[in-house]
């Protein structure tokens, strides 16, 4: 199954948890990290790198030659991307969302698509982990591109296998994907492709307030979800009432220790710093998976119906 | 008009604080929170909203079922995979979550079964705060096109300082390094990059500091929490002044953070101190303000790297 750490605020403990629980988990299993614009996975798994990928889009380009300035390109695209100042038509690839209006309505095939580079896939591994990460490139605008890329390359890559382990446990292969903070479409995308969702949060104002839009994201995407509370004693109750009024399930309470802090601004994973975090994560991830079988079953029901 | 923005690269470095101390400390300044998917700036400013604006990102392609002939031309021309096949006997359909407004399908239908209507992905506010006008911005569930919000609002806190003869605009950024971060620092006279000394955020910064110095912006550093880890403080420090910016404030890890955001009042007007000793860290940030308003007034602001 796939399990998404997701959040409103940034800063949560997003990377924190999904490395933890990467290295916690029991199955065959992979991490994603889908906060392209800032990824940092990879700082605390330190794979070995086994492949980079270009991630391009697509952009048209304008042969001059052809161009008889007639405007339908203009006139079709919505982003503003392509513009006739003179005599030929002009693109600025940044604004381009590679939708390819612009070559279908062109009338005399003046308009060919090229490859425009905005970022980069990673493949590694780390033991018997798997872990791809995406990173866009400084000055390109848009992550989703970039957050389908990790996803197609999850779906085409060989899981590394690690001899010594038992590959018994490999049926059911894990995949925790570490997504982009915010609300808006680069977390939408990464969250997307998962079969449950984490929403890590902390109890602060600025925590329950990008909760709430977390949560009513998710019930748009109708994904099911819970939520994890970090740093649970450092501020106040407002978000425990909130998942009690809510009915949410809190899957995962990790306090506020300054060794924490500290592990984590080495690079340290979660359970280095605190073993007895190790069976709350276990925890956390039977109750994903218990959740998503039951939901399974549910679907499962209604299609024989 | 001076105009900053307080960017961090990784979320979650302390931003809003920042910034909200900023407009406590400032005089005649216009407020802006740029972080439009998770705004919380008005979390600590207690704005009264004096308009709300809807935000129109686009458009949206809606079917009308009746007029669908199901021959899949809007199915084979998407590349957003937006389109939904029939189910049953029912008409092709709109993911509106995939939709990106492109038009191509609306354009190719051959019965016009497609419209095209506004695409609502949100609001925006202008609002008034005891420490100045606040112009701010909700953007809607899943909602598309943040930059465009971000533009919008920018452009409306440009109006506002212009007509109130303002000295400065003080903004608070998004996370991250894409469209939404772009658009809330071009033409800006200086971004402050509030990070912490953990690995992460000293690997965002790097990033975010490229950006910065892409777009040819100075930019000043704030090391938050720098006493947790003071050795990696000090690397950090080094590194970016290598890079051409400038370190003008240390912050220790504080409690007073997290207390000063549940009373709803910005660090620099919080005192936990019952013998009304000033905390230090309202020190700390005030130096860090002067330095940064002194830079912005009267100093000559370099670039990062001189234009090639």
């Amino acid at each position: 199954m796939k399990i998404a750490l997701a959040s409103g605020k940034g800063g949560t403990g997003k990377t924190t948890i999904a490395v933890a629980l990467v290295r916690v988990a029991s199955n065959r299993v992979s991490y994603l990290d889908c906060d392209v614009e800032e990824p940092n996975g990879f700082l605390f798994l330190r794979p070995e790198i086994d492949q980079r990928k270009g991630v391009t889009v697509p952009v048209p380009q304008v042969d001059k030659t052809l161009c008889i300035a007639c405007g339908r390109c203009v006139d079709i695209c919505q982003f503003n991307a392509i513009v006739l100042p003179k005599k030929t038509a002009v693109v600025f690839p940044e604004m381009c969302h590679g939708c390819g209006g612009c070559l279908k309505v062109c009338p005399v095939g003046a308009i060919t698509e090229g490859k425009h580079l905005i970022g980069e896939v990673t493949v590694g591994h780390s033991g018997g982990i798997r872990a791809i990460e995406g990173r866009m490139n400084v000055g390109a605008t848009t992550a989703p591109p970039v957050i389908r890329a990790v996803k197609d390359q999850l779906i085409n890559s060989e899981i590394p296998r690690d001899e010594s382990a038992d590959d018994i446990q490999a049926v059911d292969e894990l995949v925790i994907i570490d997504c982009p903070p915010g609300s808006a479409c680069p977390m939408v995308a990464a969250v997307k492709i998962s079969d449950y969702v984490i929403l890590v949060t902390e109890p602060t104002p600025f925590g329950l307030h990008d909760l709430e839009i977390a949560v009513a994201t998710m019930r748009e995407l109708s994904l099911p979800f819970g939520v994890a509370i970090n740093r649970f004693d450092a501020g106040d109750d407002r978000v425990e009432q909130y998942c009690r009024k809510e009915e949410l399930d809190v899957l995962l309470r990790i306090p506020d220790l300054r060794l924490i802090a500290r592990a984590g601004s080495r690079g340290e994973d979660l359970i280095a710093a605190v073993p007895s975090l190790k069976g709350d994560l276990i925890q956390a991830l039977e109750f994903s998976a218990s959740k998503h079988n039951q939901l399974r079953a549910i679907t499962d029901q209604q299609e024989l119906k | 008009m001076k105009e900053i923005v307080v960017i961090s690269g990784k979320g979650g470095t302390g931003k809003t604080s920042i910034t909200a101390s900023f407009a406590a400390l400032a005089e005649n300044a216009v407020l802006v929170d740029c972080d439009v998917d998770a705004a919380d700036l008005h979390l600590v400013l207690g704005p009264e909203i004096i308009s709300t604006h809807k935000f129109i990102s686009g458009h949206e392609a809606v079917i009308r079922s009746d007029r669908c002939t199901r021959c899949a031309l809007c199915y084979t021309h998407c590349r957003y995979q937006a389109i939904m096949p029939p189910q049953a006997t029912s008409a092709y359909s709109v993911d509106p979550l995939a939709c990106e407004g492109c038009g191509v399908c609306v354009h190719f239908c051959p019965v016009s079964a497609i419209d095209f209507p506004d695409r609502e992905s949100g609001h925006w506010y202008i609002s008034q705060t005891r420490f100045g006008s606040l112009v701010h911005a909700k953007l809607a569930i899943g909602g598309e096109n943040s930059g465009k919000l971000v533009s919008q609002v920018r452009q409306s806190a440009r109006e506002l300082a212009s007509e109130q003869k303002a000295d400065l605009i003080i903004t608070d950024g998004p996370p991250g390094i894409g469209c939404p971060v772009i658009a809330s620092i071009t033409g800006a006279d200086a971004v402050v990059i509030v990070t912490e000394p953990t690995i992460s955020a000293e690997h965002d910064l790097k990033r975010v500091l490229s950006l910065a110095e892409f777009f040819r912006i100075p930019a000043y550093i704030c090391i938050n929490k720098f006493d947790i880890n003071p050795g990696l403080s000090e690397a950090i420090a080094y590194e970016t002044k290598q890079m051409g910016a400038q370190v003008i404030g240390r912050i220790p890890y504080a409690s007073c953070f997290t207390s000063a955001q549940i009373a709803g009042s910005p660090v620099v007007e919080y005192n936990s101190n019952s013998k009304n000793e000033t905390n230090p860290i309202i020190q700390d940030i005030t130096a860090m303000w002067e330095i940064l308003d002194r830079k912005l007034r009267k100093e000559t602001i370099h670039f990062i790297k001189e234009p090639q």
